[in-house]
């Protein structure tokens, strides 16, 4: 069976989130992994309207709220969660998807606030890729190239 | 449908802060607190927040951190209807 990928998207407010989401979604598939994004309306447009004739995400979108029920319930659950995380928001959000998810859980912290957020991810899950970075994505697309090493492990 | 917050008659006690401030207040103000697991699901929405989340009750109403991806979160009033009996007989202390 396929396996697949959460990647819950935090507020879009920075623009390296978008782009850093979507060449995580190619990469998954490229190692066989559907990925499933899950957002505000805002942050699954951006993705959508990028990526008009889907060369780089396959999967399927859902609203955050919506993934957290069905979560919550047992309905569905992933192999791995990535969660993304810029605020104390996203801590709530990380926190509760390891509460409620048996997938791997990796953390990925940017923003201006990285470097304490990386520390409150660090008590929640094992995985977190963390950079300061706002604007530009290649800091974090380097990390997420190292991720296959432990992807299938 | 996502379920949603807007439906309910709330008063906000605390806005675009922290968890773990509006934690603090509900502990702060309620008596009878209640804590639960993130994906509770009370007046149809599921609860996120860092566990265990604190549900208070005050008089004939309810206090949940509510949080928003992109504005924080927010400690809420809400009046409990049916809710604070069947919070009360599920999460007996």
């Amino acid at each position: 069976m396929t396996k697949t990928a959460l990647l819950a998207l935090g507020c879009p407010e920075f623009p390296v989130q978008t782009s850093t989401a979507i060449y995580l979604a190619y990469k998954l598939q490229k190692h066989g992994i559907t990925p499933v994004f899950a957002g505000n309306k805002s942050a699954l447009l951006l993705v959508k309207v990028a990526d008009p004739e889907r060369h780089y995400y396959d999967g399927k979108m859902m609203n955050l709220d919506i993934t957290i029920g069905a979560l919550s319930t047992g309905k569905i659950d992933f192999d791995f969660c990535f969660v993304f995380v810029h605020s104390d928001s996203g801590i709530a959000y990380l926190a509760s998807i390891h509460a409620l998810s048996k997938g791997k859980m990796v953390a990925i912290v940017f923003g201006k606030c990285a470097e304490e957020l990386t520390e409150q991810c660090k008590n929640i899950c094992e995985h977190v890729l963390a950079e300061p970075v706002i604007h530009n994505p290649m800091p974090l697309k380097e990390q997420i190239d190292g991720v296959s090493t432990w992807l299938h492990v | 449908m996502a379920p949603c917050v807007e439906e309910l008659d709330y008063e906000i006690l605390l806005s675009r802060t922290t968890f773990a401030e509006c934690s603090k207040l509900i502990q702060k103000r309620c008596r009878e607190i209640y804590f639960v697991a993130p994906g509770y699901k009370i007046f149809n929405i599921y609860l996120i927040g860092i566990p265990p989340l604190p549900i208070g009750i005050e008089g004939d109403h309810i206090l949940i951190a509510y949080i928003k991806p992109c504005h924080g979160a927010f400690t809420l009033r809400i009046p409990g209807g049916g809710e604070i009996e069947r919070i009360r007989k599920e999460l007996k202390k």
